[in-house]
Parts: structure tokens; sequence; C-alpha cells
């Protein structure tokens, strides 16, 4: 009912960049239809029809983005997104269909960075495609090449973490997420604010992307995920990084 | 009797956050008074009529029984007045002429032998009046009675009360027995006085106890009054309640049927109509449910397809540029029109899932002004649309629906309005305190006509008929009233002062699912 928001191909990064993706769609006219619009834009695409189909593609084609269906026979999508998040960065985005709500969070729950309802126009999941891949692109700014907060040592410019000298694996979507914050301590971020900033949703993004990201960042990152020290909830307002 | 009161059985699937603070209920009015006591109730009445029953039946009884009673016992009394009187008459002589001292003499004889009580002597002759007593003449003595006893030899009497004392006054006339049952009067008339106190005392000691009597009964009779009262009330009660708790959608409540008298038919009666509305009902429930479901069904089948469709669509687009005019314009067709159809099926699920209750509010805090701006520059309405939004609102809402509340009826005023569109903002003050967010949007076109106006946010409502399609899915309104509503808000339509263009006004909670401070 919303028009579709309009890719921004300003960024020169984007347009010479041609990615690899993997798609794990169990519908055969969902899966071809995808991979028609996107091997249409320039993208590789490689397709499976099952999790555990997708899970072999995934060591051998070593795709550059992961999208991933739900709702799949067998091994489903959220099984799969956990198998992926155990050993990977891979950046994951689900395709869901409205409504099933409950998918959405356990699905972010599990690792994904960031969602795609169907049915989708090709430009609205290569918007997102690239939003995703261009999280690891941010230069350092001439920042310090670590920066260290309390325990947490934060590598802008290796775009790695570490907290007590042991490196954290973080997904994309968190590493985003924690760069952000930290830029700035103890200021306060709004969600929409941070949906625009770290998921460049330019327009009305879900709330929830940024409360499932936290709370996967904070079970990480944090002592006491109960009562956390660096990611800090502000009631009302948003999220904060300390002060410590 | 026990009333199975059921569990309500309201739609399983609602949002928790679906009941807002602000959506207020009719209130209904609990009346807890299964006993309230009325003035005229059936109680009262009931207890009336047993009450005059028994008062009419005693009082009844306890009259005819003191009148005879009281006859028998006076009548006993002066029939033995009257024949000692008559004896005593009988037996005396009185030598001509009379001599008063003389007379006074037999008198008093005869008043010593008053029986059953002593009583007073009077004689009368011509002038002469003589007495037992200290009076030569009796106050009690009626001129009626004298009449009588100068007309019948055989005496006559009557009962005269006098001064609350009563009397029992007899007149003989002393007469000559002429011959066989022939008899000559003397003209001497004799009347005796007899006070009867006693006999008095024992009437009244009967009316007495005729009363007491009738008293303890009127009591008595309260008691079964009330029982019957209570074996009609209580059922009356429990069918009430059992209406009431119909009323208030429990359609499984049931009445336990006892005894076999006509409340237990009424019972029975009630329990069946009960059991058939509760089917009927569900029936309706059950087919309303299905149409739901074949709904959201069909519009789930139908985006899958449409998922595939849709992903290609630039494909065609691209490709339709190499083919001749024909094809080409076939392609753009499918195009196009896979694009409004997949809008249509979101449109389609987004309802369903209202009418199923599964929409969800995913609140966030924002600022309403910023937010309203975001979904104009969004859809580059910028320059079509004057904003007039006042900074420093913040809210508590879901941004996704409230931008599909505002793109809705901002694209609506452009599409069907004329311009300038005008988006204002503000808050207002509920009755009860409660903080309002009002998003306002106004168009300058020709307004609403006042027919399409109850309809505006109906599904698929056409505006005008001759346009069968409008650029929208026909869904749009009836999917922000939809919205608006999950924040427990209001939206409404009217046309400007002076047909100066429509007006859509959305009020919503400023904080919505939050307890009301």
């Amino acid at each position: 009912m919303t028009p579709a928001p309009l890719p921004t191909a300003s960024d020169p990064l984007d347009t010479v960049r041609m990615a690899r993706l993997l798609l794990i769609e169990d519908d055969p006219s969902v899966r071809e239809g995808v991979e028609l619009g996107l091997r249409h834009r320039g993208h590789e695409v490689r397709t499976a029809a099952t999790g555990e189909a997708g899970l072999a593609a995934l060591r051998e084609f070593r795709p550059d983005l992961l999208l991933l269906d739900l709702m799949l026979p067998g091994m489903n999508g959220v099984q799969v997104c956990r198998t992926v998040r155990e050993e990977s960065q891979l950046p994951i985005i689900m395709l869901t269909a409205r409504g099933d709500d409950f998918d959405v969070v356990v699905g972010l729950e599990a690792g994904a960075d960031d969602y795609i309802v169907k049915p989708a126009r090709t430009e609205v999941i290569e918007a997102r495609i690239r939003a995703v891949l261009r999280r690891f692109e941010e230069p350092g700014g001439g920042r310090p090449a670590v920066e260290f907060h309390g325990e947490l040592a934060i590598d802008r410019s290796g775009l790695s973490a570490a907290k007590n000298g042991e490196r954290l694996t973080l997904a994309p979507s968190e590493m985003r997420l924690l760069l952000h914050l930290s830029a700035s301590p103890e200021q306060v971020f709004s969600r929409q604010q941070l949906l625009e900033h770290v998921w460049e949703y330019s327009h009305h993004g879900d709330a929830r992307l940024v409360d499932a990201c936290v709370r996967r960042l904070r079970n990480k990152i944090e002592d006491v995920p109960g009562s956390p020290r660096y990611i800090q909830t502000l009631r009302g307002f948003g999220y904060r990084f300390g002060p410590l | 009797m026990r009333l199975r009161v059921p569990r309500p059985r309201g739609p399983s699937r609602r949002g928790p956050s679906r009941r807002g603070p602000s959506r207020r209920g009719p209130s209904r009015r609990e009346a807890t008074g299964g006993d309230r006591r009325r003035p005229f109730g059936l109680r009262a009445r009931l207890v009336l009529a047993f009450l005059l029953v028994a008062a009419v039946s005693a009082g009844t009884t306890a009259a005819l029984t003191f009148r005879e009673v009281r006859n028998a016992v006076l009548g006993t009394a002066q029939d033995t007045a009257v024949s000692a009187f008559r004896d005593q008459v009988r037996e005396v002589y009185f030598n001509l002429p009379l001599n008063t001292t003389d007379l006074v003499g037999t008198l008093r004889t005869i008043a010593r032998n008053g029986r059953p009580h002593p009583w007073y002597v009077y004689a009368e002759y011509g002038s002469i009046r003589a007495s037992s007593g200290t009076s030569p003449t009796s106050t009690v003595i009626t001129p009626e009675l004298r009449r009588e006893a100068h007309s019948e030899p055989s005496g006559s009497f009557q009962r005269v009360v006098k001064d609350g004392v009563p009397y029992l006054t007899i007149g003989m006339p002393v007469v000559f027995e002429v011959g066989e049952n022939t008899v000559m009067p003397t003209g001497i008339v004799l009347y005796a006085v007899m006070p009867m106190p006693e006999e008095q005392a024992n009437v009244e000691a009967l009316g007495v106890a005729a009363r007491n009597g009738a008293l303890p009964g009127l009591a008595v009779a309260l008691v079964p009054a009330l029982i019957a009262a209570r074996s009609v009330l209580r059922p009356v009660r429990e069918l009430r309640q059992a209406t009431r708790s119909m009323g208030g959608g429990r359609l499984d409540t049931r009445i336990e049927v006892r005894g076999n008298d006509e409340l237990a038919d009424l019972a029975r009666t009630f329990n069946e109509s009960a059991a058939g509305l509760e089917h009927s009902v569900n029936e309706l429930r059950q087919a309303e449910e299905r149409a739901r479901r074949f709904a959201s069904d069909v519009s789930h089948e139908l985006r899958t397809p449409l998922a595939g469709m849709l992903a290609v669509t630039e494909v065609l687009d691209e490709g339709a540029e190499g083919l001749d005019s024909d094809t080409a314009r076939a392609v753009r067709l499918i195009s196009a029109e896979t694009g409004k159809l997949a809008v249509l099926v979101e449109d389609l699920m987004e309802i369903s899932r209202f009418d199923a209750r599964a929409a969800e509010l995913n609140t966030d805090e924002v600022d309403a002004a910023e937010t309203i701006r975001r979904t104009l520059e969004h859809r580059r309405w910028t320059d079509l649309v004057r904003a007039e939004l006042p900074d420093g609102i913040r809210t508590r809402l879901d941004p996704r629906r409230f931008d599909v509340v505002v793109a809705n009826l901002v694209g609506n005023a452009l599409r069907h309005g004329g311009p300038p569109v005008t988006v204002r903002l503000g808050t207002a003050a509920g009755a009860d305190g409660s903080a309002w967010l009002v998003t306002e949007v106004a168009d300058r076109g020709p307004g609403i006509g006042p027919d399409v106006l109850p309809h505006i946010f109906d599904r698929f409502y056409k505006a005008d008929a001759a346009r069968t399609r409008s650029v929208g899915s026909g869904l749009g309104l009836a999917i922000t009233l939809e919205n608006v509503r999950l924040h427990g808000g209001t939206v409404r339509a009217a046309n400007g002062p002076g047909g100066t263009g429509a007006v859509f006004t959305v009020e919503m909670p400023l904080r919505t699912g939050e307890a009301p401070a």
C-alpha cells in the first residue's frame, strides 16, 4: 500500500559493486523471480531450495550475503540462520511475509541483520542488500585505530571488537550498531535515528530491528545482559553508549 | 440452583495492546440487586394477598361465632328471667282498690325472687306508679315495651343498653282467668328490670378471645406467604441473572430446572431458547470465521506467485523496449498491473489481520512532526502539501501504522480533493484530562457529497460510480480507520466550512498503550 522506497544510487561505491548472493527459497516462482531480478541488476546469484542445500552451497559458493526465506521445508530459516551465525559474520537478510510477526522477531533473535517483506520489487530488495553490505565500508575518519572503552577494544579500521582481549564475533548489524553508538559516547539515539543511520532506512523502519540487535549485542559484550553497562536504555528515548 | 457461569469467550487472538486505555466501552451498569426489595414487588403483593385472605376468614369466623355464642348466652338468661317473672306475676294477688304500700310490699317480694339475677320490679296501674326500688318509675323501660306489654297478655321483653350496662326489661300484664284459655286484663302491668353485668362480661371476654384468636392466625399466615413468595421469587431471580448473563454474551448460560410447575416450564423454555440462540450464534460465528479465513487464505495464496512476478517487473519493463509495439504494450500492462495487484493483496492481508484481531501495535517514542515530515518526504509530497507541524510534540505510537494513516489521508486528498492540501498537527485534552494527538488533513477540493460521507471509510466504497477502479486499492481509508482504532483513536471525515473541501481529522491518544497518568 505504500510506494516502494527508491534506491539511493548516488554512492559511487554502489554502482560498481556486484555482489555474490545466495538465495534460499523453497517456492520455485519466488526463487526464480528474485534470481532473475537480481541477476538483471548485475549480481551473481546462486539459489537453493532447502536449508540443507543452502548450507552446502554456502561453503562452496562463499557469497557476500545470504537471502533467507523463513518458511522452509525440513530445516527452517531460523535454524539455518542460527547455524550460519555460529561460525560466520555473513550478512543475512530474511524474506518474510508481513503479519508473520512472530517469525520476524524469532528470525531477528536468531541473528538476521534485516528483513524484507514479500512480495517486494527487486529495487527494494537490492536497496536492502546494499544497505547491509555498506556497513563494512565506513572509513575510520582519522580516529585512532583501536579505541578502548572499559574492557572493550573497538578497532574501527579493522572492523572488529574484543572484550578482555578476546575477539568477539559480531554480525554486521551488531558491529555497525556498536561502532555508531560508541562513536558518540553518552549521546542518546532514538530507534528511528538508529534505523536511519545503521540500517539506512530513509523511511519508517521497524523498531524491533534495533531492539533485537541491541539484545544480541548485549549478550555478547555485557557482563550481565540484564543490567547493561555499555549499551544503556533510556526509556522513552532510545539507546546510548555508556557512561561507563 | 447454580448458574453455570462459563468463561467469557472472546476472540482468542487478541493482541494485548489492542485494548488501549482510552478504549472506553459503554459503561454497563451492573446492578447487583438480585435481592433488591421493591415497594410493590411480587413478594409484597403475595404477602398482602395472603394476609387479606387470612384476615377475612379469621374475621368472618370470629364474628359469626361471636354472634351465635352471644345470642346463646343472652337468650338463656332472658328465657330464665321471663319465665320466672311470669310465674311470679301469676302467683300474686292484688286487693282492689290498690294500696300503694301493699303494692310496694308485693313488688319487693317479687324482686327478691328474681332469677337468675335480682331485679327491680315496677308496677303501673292508671296513674299509680310503684316500684321495689327507691324510684317509682324506671328510666330504662321504653315506650315501645309499654305498648307491647299492654297488648300482649303473656308478656314481652326487650334488651336495652343504658350507660354501657345491658338491661333485660320484661313487661307483664296482670290478668284474670275468665275461663278455659280466656283471660281478661286487669290494667295492672308489672315490669322487671334486670341488669346483666355477668353476661356482658362473658360476651366481652368472648370478643376478646375471638380477636386474640384471629391475630396469631394473621401472623401465622405470614409464614406460608413468605414461603410462597420465595418459591416464586427465587426462580424469577435466577431467570433474571441468567438473562443478564446471556445478554452479557455468555450464551452457554443455563438454568437448573427443578420441580414440575409453571416456573420449571419457564426455566425449561429458557434453556431451550438459550441453546437455540447459542447454536445460531455459533453457526454465524463459524460462518464469519470461515469467510475471514477464506479472505486471509486467498490473499496468502496470491502473495507467493506475486512475489515471483513482482521481482521480475523490472526485467519486463526493460525488456519491453526491444519488443514489437503490441507485445511491448502487453508486457508493460502486465508489469503495471502486477504492481497494483501486489498493493491490493497487501491491503487485503492487512484488513484480514485487523478482522482476525491479529494486528499488533509496535509502539515507539517519536516526534510527531518529524514522523509526518518523513512520510511526506519519502513519497516526494513535500512540494505538494502545506505542512503546519509544530515541533516538540513527543508521542508514543506505532510509526509504521501512523505513516500508513497519514499517507493514505494525504494520498486521498491529493487524488480526490483539490490543492492545496494541508496537514496540521496539534494536541488536545480529552474530557477525562487525557492528552490526544490531533492530525488534520484538509484539501480545497469539491468536498465529500452528503451521500458519500457515511460510507467514506467503507471497504471498496467508490465515491464516483463512473470510476470503476481508483488509483488505490479501495481499502486505503478502511485501513486508515482500523489503524487509528488500533491506537484507541478515532478518525472522522467532514466538509470544511462553506464548501471549502474535505477535512479528515485523526485523534489518537498521545501515549498509546500506556496507562493514563
